[in-house]
């Protein structure tokens, strides 16, 4: 009995370990790898996957779908140790640029010369958004391709609103949204002043937070790459977020991110919210919102300085030069990109769920300018005003607008950003936890080699 | 034929204890390559006990530990003396009984944080609040003891098991002598159940330590070390210095010294609970 147990368990480990091969060896297609995030999008691109499959029965996919920050990790990791698992990879703004100096990212612009063939037909590279495709650039050469761009920008409750007879201005002040929080701010009927994200990470709080410091005319360095986390306008800054958070935030804030706050949103809870322009397609989709219809939609709060104060973000694909399959990923990489793939997800899930903020086209097709009326002129205005290079009142040695553009940034920011979080728990101060900040930067940026 | 399987189990298990070793004496730094990887002596030892935060960190390691392994001692032994006795159902309270152990610890670690520990719809606080009592942000106003909550709860029938196996090999006799001698339950468990378990607990605590010191999963998911540092613990920290700052030559030197740390805490609690066991079985 045993013996025979053991038999079949034997038979079916080899199989398990043959039968791929022989079928591989059958057709021998070539397999590329692609590592995205795990987000709405990114469901919708599998599920499309197959037509691209079907166009191409040389190429197979295979995907590796992570949540955000294990996909960064892995990535990194994979990258730089030049370990090659992945002939795709879904990066961000922030990394693109020093990725592709460090010579790990294959230049799209080479490869679509080197490779006509196997560039989507009508791709026009020309018709990116500019400000998403210098993002996107180092030294003038694209790195990645653009999936999805995005600003943020500013989501109203109107029948809270009215119910209160308030009016939200086009361009409003953080001092009125602190105001209109105070107004609407009502705990017992769970209904609560604005959202805004807590949640530790330095893609997380760090990048609202950010486009505040910016706006009240603080910076990160100064131009000799001094610290400048307790200087007095970053710690006015935080100490207005903290404390709107604390007052009129929804509770529990220090661990919320993106994702919670479009649930507090989306159910009605919270009268306000700033974040990812994205998330307007998610407010409109009757699926997942109970507020469609419901929504305002203006320009990020802006305060001393009208610099910085809305963020420029985008999601891309890039081509490692560890990959042994550049001409087939790029096959793949130009089609998931292109107007074509726009238009097949607007055909096959409607046209407000697009990816929106990478493609000049997609603000002039009437089709969804129709589904996304309410809130595409503004998306696209908030992008294309979006300047990572000029993100601040003063002079500054680095780029971003919610980031600051050199590698140390994923370390130090990360650490700030968890002594963000507990002053909005409340279990710090904010001086406290600036003045830890500051040592915190000022010992990575010497360990960087930075500073002396 | 022993030879080579022997020349493999030690390349494979010695062969990264070396390469850490060798790694945690660079400066090496993923992100830059810029900066060519080159020895730097005992430095990042040093840096170590010199960043601002490794006394918080050596702190939180302390107390999480100290108290996942204590309280999930006391609560072990609890359910252990329940389970040991005989009762209808009894397989079946075990096996429930045993069901934290068994579920993945990211798993588990989401369920209470969303679940039991959210402020706004969380049970803890929504029976709080109906009760008319406050709103309490557990993960965020009492982290370290959140984590500790949970762990405890995961590892408390790991301890169980261990001890009621101990319970299981005790003689009737012994037990129907003590009863003879006219012991109350609080006698009989100190001067016979108590000393006779004293191996089984030592095992337990040592073993229970040695996995505790180690959690991750938890961590990650629930509060990734945060607010500030309040639990980021030695491990944690080795995952924040590689994956985060990407200083691999750091990274390593923080994981040599987490083997140190374990083995001296692990010396340290045999130590305690061998003196505990020898005064026990001396009365």
């Amino acid at each position: 009995m045993k013996r025979r147990l053991f038999l079949l368990v034997t038979l079916f480990i080899v199989a398990a370990f043959t039968v791929p091969v022989m079928t591989a060896a059958a057709q021998a297609p070539t397999t590329i790898t692609i590592a995205v995030v795990n987000n709405p999008d990114q469901r919708k691109l599998l599920e499309l996957s197959d037509q691209f499959q079907a166009a191409h029965p040389d190429i197979k996919l295979s995907f590796v779908m992570l949540p955000e920050n294990e996909l960064r990790d892995r990535v990194t990791t994979d990258i730089t140790t030049k370990a090659g698992s992945f002939d795709i990879v879904q990066i961000g703004t922030y990394e693109t640029p020093f990725f592709g100096k460090n010579g790990w990212l294959a230049s799209i612009d080479d490869l679509m010369t080197q490779y006509p063939d196997n560039v989507q037909p009508n791709y026009n590279v020309d018709d990116l958004i500019k400000g998403i495709r210098l993002g996107l650039s180092y030294d003038g050469k694209l790195y990645a391709a653009p999936f999805y761009g995005e600003s943020s920008m500013l989501f109203y409750n109107k029948k809270m609103f009215a119910a209160a007879g308030l009016k939200m201005p086009a361009e409003p002040t953080w001092d009125q949204v602190r105001e209109f929080a105070r107004k609407l701010h009502h705990p017992e009927k769970k209904q609560y002043g604005i959202a805004l994200r807590g949640l530790p990470g330095w893609g997380e709080v760090m990048a609202p937070l950010d486009t505040v410091i910016n706006t009240w005319g603080g910076k990160w360095f100064d131009m000799n790459w001094q610290p400048q986390l307790t200087s007095p306008e970053f710690e006015a800054a935080v100490s207005f977020y903290v404390k709107l958070l604390q007052d009129y935030g929804v509770p529990g804030a220090a661990n919320n991110g993106f994702s919670e706050s479009l649930t507090m949103m989306a159910q009605g809870q919270a009268a306000m919210w700033v974040d990812a322009t994205v998330a307007a397609g998610f407010l409109e989709d009757p699926k997942q919102s109970k507020v469609v219809g419901n929504v305002g939609f203006v320009m990020a709060p802006y305060e001393k300085v009208k610099k910085g104060y809305h963020w420029l973000w985008s999601w891309a694909y890039a081509i490692p030069t560890t990959s042994q399959h550049q001409a087939a990923a790029l096959q793949f990489l130009t089609w998931c990109t292109s107007k074509d793939y726009i238009d097949l997800v607007g055909k096959t899930y409607g046209w407000a769920t697009v990816p929106p903020g990478t493609r000049v086209s997609t603000y002039k097709n009437p089709l969804y300018i129709k589904a996304a009326k309410a809130f595409a002129d503004i998306t696209l205005k908030s992008i294309e005003t979006a300047d990572p290079t000029d993100a601040t009142r003063d002079q500054v040695p680095y780029t971003g607008v919610q980031f600051v553009g050199i590698p140390e940034f994923q370390g130090f920011g990360t650490d700030v950003s968890k002594q963000i979080s507990a002053a909005i728990a409340g279990t710090k101060t904010v001086e406290d936890a600036l003045a830890t900040s500051q040592d915190i930067v000022t010992q990575a940026m010497k360990d960087a080699g930075y500073l002396k | 034929m022993l030879r080579p399987a022997i020349i493999y189990l030690i390349v494979l298990t010695q062969a990264p204890v070396i390469l850490t070793l060798y790694y945690s004496t660079t400066n090496w730094n993923f992100l830059r390559p810029d900066r060519k990887v080159r020895f730097i002596g005992v430095q990042n030892y040093i840096d170590f006990f010199t960043a601002y935060d490794t006394g918080r960190i050596m702190l939180n390691t302390l107390i999480f530990s100290v108290a996942v392994v204590a309280l999930s001692l006391v609560f072990g032994m609890c359910l252990a003396l329940l389970l040991s006795r005989e009762f209808r159902g009894r397989n079946f309270a075990r096996t429930l009984m045993i069901t934290p152990f068994l579920i993945m610890p990211t798993v588990s670690a989401v369920m209470w944080k969303n679940m039991l520990f959210n402020p706004a719809f969380g049970l803890i606080s929504s029976t709080l609040a109906a009760l008319g009592g406050p709103r309490i942000d557990w993960m965020n106003q009492h982290a370290l003891a959140s984590v500790i909550v949970i762990v405890t709860w995961e590892w408390t029938p790991f301890m169980m098991l261990i001890l009621l196996s101990g319970l299981q090999s005790l003689q009737k006799e012994h037990l129907e002598a003590a009863q003879i001698d006219g012991a109350g339950p609080v006698a009989t468990f100190r001067s016979v159940i108590l000393p006779h378990l004293s191996r089984y607990i030592e095992i337990g605590v040592l073993l229970e330590t040695l996995f505790v010191l180690n959690i991750f999963g938890e961590i990650y998911t629930t509060t990734t070390g945060g607010p500030a540092n309040y639990t980021t613990t030695l491990t944690f920290n080795i995952y924040l210095e590689a994956f985060k700052r990407w200083n691999v030559g750091r990274a390593s030197a923080f994981a040599v010294i987490a083997v140190i740390f374990a083995n001296v805490i692990t010396l340290l609690f045999l130590r305690i609970i061998r003196r505990q066991g020898g005064t026990g079985e001396a009365a």
